[in-house]
């Protein structure tokens, strides 16, 4: 298990305890995190899954491929360093405690 | 208490539907009625990952079973609905009951075609690739060895292709058209997924129509080819396309036009009464065309909670799709109707795309283990560039600069 917290442009934020196993798009969908929709299910097609990641964790979180690399370029938000898309990140106890912030589209 | 907007149909649109009604926090009660014994699921993976055996069925729902209650949303299973009274604002169950909604949509989504009983499409060993209950019906009958015969070289038959072939099945696919993909792609394309199956071991036959299937002991056993050809199978799977599920739209006197007819806010010809999906047709570009896809059927289900929560919104989403077969990531964006030319841009053999042009307008991309020329290229068509034809083929042009400038 791995406590994950998404913190919302609004300051608000959402917590939930994620399953190992599971990745972060399924999370927050089932958690009703806003603005993150994961259409194509999670296989690298869509781009709405879009997340910056604490930089306290974002080395943790694994490597961006080449094939997520290019999906950030058609993000609705413009990629920072930090981003990731969510659904390649996956739960394990190593993450307990993960910080994303979602962004917000305009 | 007042009627809920009541959805019929459990898939993809109505799960998008749905997510967005609760994202907008509206307090109108909403019941969502499927057929099926599952909460709404992701159909793409049902060819591929599940059928391979590598994603668990809860990991298919599109939300976890509770979700739904937790959420203030009451989902009825195994429920079929056999009518709808339009003048009295109710449908009708096949169990007979009579249930009032405010403002009805319509997700029925698409049936496969069947393969008529009189080719031996009712023998056993004869399956179907659309819903989660199919699948579990095929995957018993999945071993290695096995013949298996595919009709249909749509992406369906070519993704089962590909994971029979995964699975060490011997897999002959045949087409009746002169071409694998013939309604979808241009022959580029379909020639990058005949050479890709070739060379993993399929036996494919286009131009090639079926006659019938025998039977031994009352399951198939062999293949009789319009050519007079009979080849020895253990099992069938027929994708030869879907069509749309108008029946209850039309029996309530609601235009249907190649799907249940909507206006750009998915309003069908009664005012209180939404189409979505895989189900519903849509004029774009003075043409009205019907997708079957996971984009179509999210963004439109998406708008319906829009509209029916009063916002002034109106479908223009450009599609994209996407296939994997093997380890090849068939992906594309745009529309290619209408194209009159197509040019192919290589960067290796690998990697290639299909640009579609009207005259010198860019219509559609295919690209295949190409995210590059899928991305940046989607980038490109919404922005409404049009990169000359020649540019784009040079595999030295930089996509992202046209794409970022």
């Amino acid at each position: 298990m791995a406590k994950v917290t998404w913190k919302l442009a609004d300051g608000s934020e959402i917590s939930a305890e994620v399953k190992d196993g599971l990745n972060l798009m399924e999370a927050a969908t089932a958690n009703n995190v806003p603005h993150i929709e994961g259409e194509c299910g999670g296989c690298l097609s869509c781009a709405t899954c879009h997340v910056f990641v604490d930089t306290e964790w974002y080395d943790r979180t694994g490597e961006v491929d080449e094939i997520e690399d290019t999906m950030l370029e058609m993000t609705d938000v413009e990629r920072e360093d930090n981003s990731r898309l969510s659904c390649q990140i996956v739960a394990s106890p190593e993450l307990d405690g993960l910080i994303l912030y979602v962004p917000e589209p305009e | 208490m007042a009627a809920p907007i009541v959805i019929v149909g459990a898939g993809q649109a109505a799960a998008s539907l749905v997510a967005r009604h609760v994202a907008l926090e509206s307090s109108q009660p909403l019941l969502l009625l499927g057929e099926e014994s599952h909460p709404p699921y992701q159909r793409p993976p049902l060819s591929k990952k599940y059928l391979l055996g590598q994603l668990e069925r809860e990991r298919l729902f599109i939300r976890p079973r509770d979700w739904y209650a937790d959420n203030g949303i009451e989902i009825r299973y195994d429920t079929r609905v056999d009518e709808i009274r339009p003048d009295a604002g109710e449908v009708v169950t096949a169990a007979g009951e009579s249930i009032a909604y405010d403002k009805l949509v319509l997700c029925t989504g698409a049936h496969a075609r069947a393969l008529p009983g009189s080719l031996g499409g009712d023998l056993d060993g004869v399956h179907r690739v659309r819903t989660i209950d199919d699948i579990d019906r095929i995957t018993p009958e999945f071993r290695a060895g096995r013949k298996l015969l595919i009709v249909g070289g749509g992406y369906i038959g070519l993704e089962a292709a590909a994971s029979a072939r995964t699975l060490g099945l011997e897999v002959c696919v045949i087409e009746m058209t002169e071409r694998i993909m013939q309604r979808v792609a241009a022959a580029e394309t379909s020639d990058y997924f005949r050479q890709l199956h070739s060379s993993h071991g399929v036996d494919l036959r286009e131009a090639t129509a079926l006659k019938k299937l025998h039977a031994a002991n009352g399951r198939v056993s062999a293949a009789e080819f319009d050519s007079g050809e009979r080849i020895d199978v253990d099992l069938v799977l027929v994708g030869i396309g879907a069509a749309p599920n108008v029946d209850l739209a039309a029996a309530a006197g609601l235009d249907c036009d190649n799907g249940i007819a909507v206006d750009a806010q998915c309003r069908t010809s009664d005012a209180n009464i939404y189409a979505a999906g895989d189900c519903a047709s849509f004029v774009r570009n003075g043409a009205r065309v019907r997708l079957e896809s996971v984009q179509n059927a999210a963004d439109q289900g998406d708008l319906v909670a829009r509209v029916l929560a009063g916002e002034d919104a109106t479908y223009d989403a450009l599609p994209w799709f996407w296939s994997d077969q093997y380890d090849c990531r068939l992906q594309i964006v745009g529309l290619n109707q209408g194209f009159d030319r197509t040019v192919r841009r290589a960067t290796d053999e690998r990697c290639v795309s299909i640009w579609y042009y009207a005259d010198a307008r860019l219509l559609a991309i295919d690209a295949m283990n190409d995210p590059k020329a899928y991305a940046f290229g989607r980038i490109i068509i919404e922005a409404g560039k049009h990169p000359p034809a020649e540019q784009i083929a040079d595999p030295a042009t930089d996509l992202k600069a046209i794409a970022k400038s």
